[in-house]
């Protein structure tokens, strides 16, 4: 076999590099989710911030040279999108779900038309750490070519799984999310709780972001997000709002939307969309067969408007 | 409170109202009550719906402002604004509603309600401090178990464990023991009496139940209407007393007596099995037989499966294995099955369960038979004029008070929503009648109406099925008695010859 070729290996390992690289935004989005969701609100404007956010980090990256000022951005955008739709959703009578959507289409309608002058420059783009320099095989150091948000990203979902336990504010968070009656009768503000999950939520989702546009696929252009963002959501859901769950939830749709490119470069190009669809048809395989009429999911927080 | 005030004397402390008056809008919701709880008295506050008890206390803990009116807490005159204000001075309240957090567990929920939880919860020096407290105290809770794991009583425990754990000195209990099986609510109050006696705790307990009044409380204040009905110590006066004074001269519907004998198996049930909506099971095989005019009564703290059951009965739930019959021909809660056997549903709460709240009292009145002759011509063209004639008829017969029979039935007060499913289940020919809960949350008029409404049912010949969490109505109502626990039948009884420690025992699975 010529040096460089591995055969059919290169599909596992182009899932393991997928799983590590096309993950980190699911990852990203599916804890700030997580956050919001457990305070008993639902996002669905995510998809919205995440392609927000990887507009204005790629704008601040090439205005200012620092790709880590651009994902500074990015989380401030997604955080401000996020105050933006717990301010509506506190208002009587508003359904976060119809919110979400209406934030969704604004979202990347206003990045769409705010990035236009980005197409075509090029942006400094976020560093990456060989993990691969013990091997001369050219595919294990491509998919072990690890970016530092990732990493983050790893660390953070023990964090938050101790934070929901263990601080005063994972504590607040649930009890906003499974009984509003009790965190009122306690004499805390619900709305004031729920504010602040979901401007986390946006600024972990900004930051998911950020990573589209500065390192993975790395530019700015309209047909960036795929749908990670609704896709994360619904991760929330089948990571039954644990966040160590979410991280597993994410690298299992990371490796799926490799998949599709894995398998082409080995030649096996019949069906080629149709293995792109795979995180898609997993998303859906995951709700047939974790969903029942029967019952209620269980760890869903009782305030969501989906549970209730 | 003013920070710097001197802080609320140590010991048990009374707390009086004097001349409360609360108006919401142009309804006078209390009239110049006036309320004077001893320091180290277990006092009872007793009252029908809407008389103004919950209202009374709510202006004390400062979720209402009373429109006119001072509190003395400890005899020095205090201003209280809000819950916060009410809890620095020592004063707490159980609800009736849990305000658990169910996903939560015992510890978390006890360390959630300070005031000042730290940023970072050391959970280890936690759960020694809270050991160390429930070692101090008269009931224990697993501190470890999540709330939505444990039993009612455990629950109702848990509440007010929790205000003792934040010192409070002074507690208002909700009707506390609704949720409770005999057995333990003379636990709970028992073991509260005895913190009373030592002088540590003070109580005002809201309650329609005479026995509790009667073996715990020290002294009672009556309401009616928003005003004062009557005050004095419980040693002084008989339930009888007690019971004219909260009606006033509102006369009650007279129950008729019960007269004929069963017959033949009406509704019969082999092994049903049902889960609920968690996936676990909540009707565990069980079988029953209701014959014609005869009335059988499940007993059970809520929880134990009954509503499922009943559930599976009015169709709102799929049974997953098992049988049911109805005069021999088996039954899947179809509407036509219904209407063929004269079967007639009373779920608890009927607003949810039995109603649509939005459409108005004659079209709800109007379900059963709607798209049918005299409602409907040819079973689609609904004629209007019928369904107001009938429905003038019925809220007239069972004294439904509505404005219009055009009203949206959720304007109407609970009593009056379930008069109207009476008129509708009623109304009819009844061979089988599910009632589930019928008089709960409900004043003693509708109360008395309902309770004869379902005998007279039985003396027609109907089977009746009876669900309820309230003993003492299904030792009124029932010929026989059955005992619900974890989703079984665990006893059965004639309720003539039913002891009721051995029902009581039952029912808590012992």
């Amino acid at each position: 076999m010529a040096d460089g070729s591995i055969g059919l290996w290169t599909v596992p390992l182009a899932v393991l590099g997928g799983a590590i690289r096309v993950s980190t935004p699911f990852l990203f989005v599916s804890l700030g989710e997580c956050i919001t969701e457990r305070s008993g609100r639902i996002n669905l404007g995510l998809e919205g911030t995440l392609v927000m956010g990887a507009m204005s980090a790629y704008g601040i990256s090439y205005l200012t040279g620092s790709p880590w000022l651009g994902v500074l951005a990015a989380g401030i955008t997604g955080a401000l999108l996020g105050a933006l739709h717990a301010g509506i959703c506190s208002l009587p009578r508003v359904n976060d779900v119809a919110v979400g959507i209406a934030l969704m289409l604004f979202g990347t309608g206003l990045a769409f038309y705010l990035g236009k002058p980005l197409i075509e420059p090029t942006a400094p783009r976020l560093p990456a750490i060989d993990f691969g320099w013990w091997s001369d095989i050219p595919q294990v150091r491509a998919a072990l070519r690890v970016n530092v948000l990732f990493l983050i990203g790893v660390a953070l979902a023990p964090i938050l799984y101790w934070a929901f336990r263990t601080t005063r504010w994972g504590l607040l968070i649930r009890t906003a999310g499974e009984s509003s009656d009790a965190a009122r009768a306690m004499g805390h503000s619900v709305l004031l709780i729920r504010l602040r999950a979901t401007m986390v939520g946006g600024f972990l989702a900004g930051i998911g972001g950020s990573f589209l546009s500065l390192f993975y696929p790395g530019s700015w252009n309209e047909g960036l997000s795929s749908g990670q963002g609704i896709t994360a959501v619904a991760l929330v859901i089948f990571a039954r709002w644990d966040p160590l769950l979410c991280l597993w939830a994410s690298l299992a749709f990371g490796g799926a939307a490799a998949l599709g490119p894995a398998l082409q470069s080995v030649g096996v190009t019949s069906g080629y969309h149709l293995f792109n669809a795979a995180p898609y048809i997993l998303t859906l395989a995951i709700m047939i067969i974790t969903c029942s009429p029967k019952r209620t999911l269980t760890g869903a927080p009782a305030e969501l408007s989906i549970t209730r | 409170m003013i920070v710097g005030e001197t802080p609320p004397p140590s010991g048990a402390f009374g707390v009086d109202a004097i001349a409360m008056t609360m108006r919401f809008g142009n309804f006078l919701a209390l009239d110049k009550v006036a309320l004077k709880v001893r320091p180290g008295s277990f006092h009872a506050l007793l009252g029908e719906n809407g008389a103004g008890k919950s209202t009374l206390v709510k202006c004390i803990m400062g979720y209402y402002h009373a429109t006119e009116g001072d509190i003395l807490v400890g005899g020095r005159e205090q201003a209280i604004g809000n819950p916060k204000d009410a809890h620095a001075l020592g004063l707490g309240m159980v609800y009736q509603h849990f305000t658990l957090v169910p996903a939560m567990t015992v510890a978390e929920n006890l360390v959630l309600a300070r005031d000042d939880v730290p940023a970072v919860v050391n959970w280890p020096k936690e759960m020694k401090e809270l050991e160390a407290f429930l070692a101090r105290m008269p009931f224990k809770v697993p501190l470890g178990a999540k709330v939505s794991d444990i039993s009612a009583g455990e629950r109702q425990k848990c509440e007010i464990l929790k205000q003792l754990y934040l010192k409070r000195r002074f507690l208002i209990l909700d009707e506390p023991t609704s949720v409770l099986t005999p057995a333990e609510a003379d636990e709970v109050l028992g073991m509260l009496r005895d913190m009373v006696v030592r002088g540590e705790l003070t109580i005002l307990m809201i309650t329609h139940k005479f026995r509790e009044v009667m073996a715990f409380a020290d002294d009672v204040t009556i309401l009616r209407r928003g005003k004062l009905a009557g005050a004095g110590k419980v040693s002084e006066l008989t339930p009888d007393a007690m019971a004219r004074t909260m009606i006033g001269a509102e006369e009650l519907t007279v129950q008729p007596p019960r007269t004929g004998e069963a017959g033949k198996a009406r509704l019969e049930l082999a092994k049903v099995r049902a889960r609920d909506d968690a996936g676990a099971i909540a009707v565990h095989d069980v079988s029953l037989t209701v014959r014609a005019g005869e009335i059988v009564g499940i007993a059970g703290v809520s929880g134990n499966g009954q509503r499922q059951l009943v559930e599976v009965l009015a169709g709102q739930r799929e049974a997953e294995s098992g049988e049911i019959r109805v005069a021999g021909d088996p039954y899947h809660a179809s509407r036509e099955e219904m209407r063929r056997h004269n079967m007639s549903l009373l779920p608890e709460e009927p607003l949810k369960n039995a109603c649509v709240g939005g459409m108005s009292v004659a079209d709800n009145i109007a379900f059963r038979e709607f798209d049918r002759a005299p409602f409907a011509s040819l079973g689609w063209w609904l004629n209007r004029g019928a369904f107001r004639v009938d429905a003038r008829k019925k809220i007239a017969q069972y004294k439904i008070k509505t404005r219009t029979p055009d009203t949206p039935i959720s304007a109407l007060s609970g009593g009056n929503v379930q008069r109207a499913v009476l008129a509708r289940e009623l109304g009819g020919d009844v061979e089988v009648l599910i009632a589930a809960n019928p008089c709960f949350g409900l004043d003693f008029a509708a109360v008395a109406q309902i309770h004869a409404e379902i005998m007279a049912a039985r003396n027609r010949g109907a089977a009746v099925l009876l669900v309820s969490e309230d003993l003492d109505e299904l030792l009124e109502l029932s010929d026989r008695l059955v005992v619900m626990f974890h989703g079984e039948f665990v006893y059965e009884a004639r309720t003539s010859e039913a002891d009721l420690t051995v029902v009581g025992r039952h029912m808590a699975g012992h």
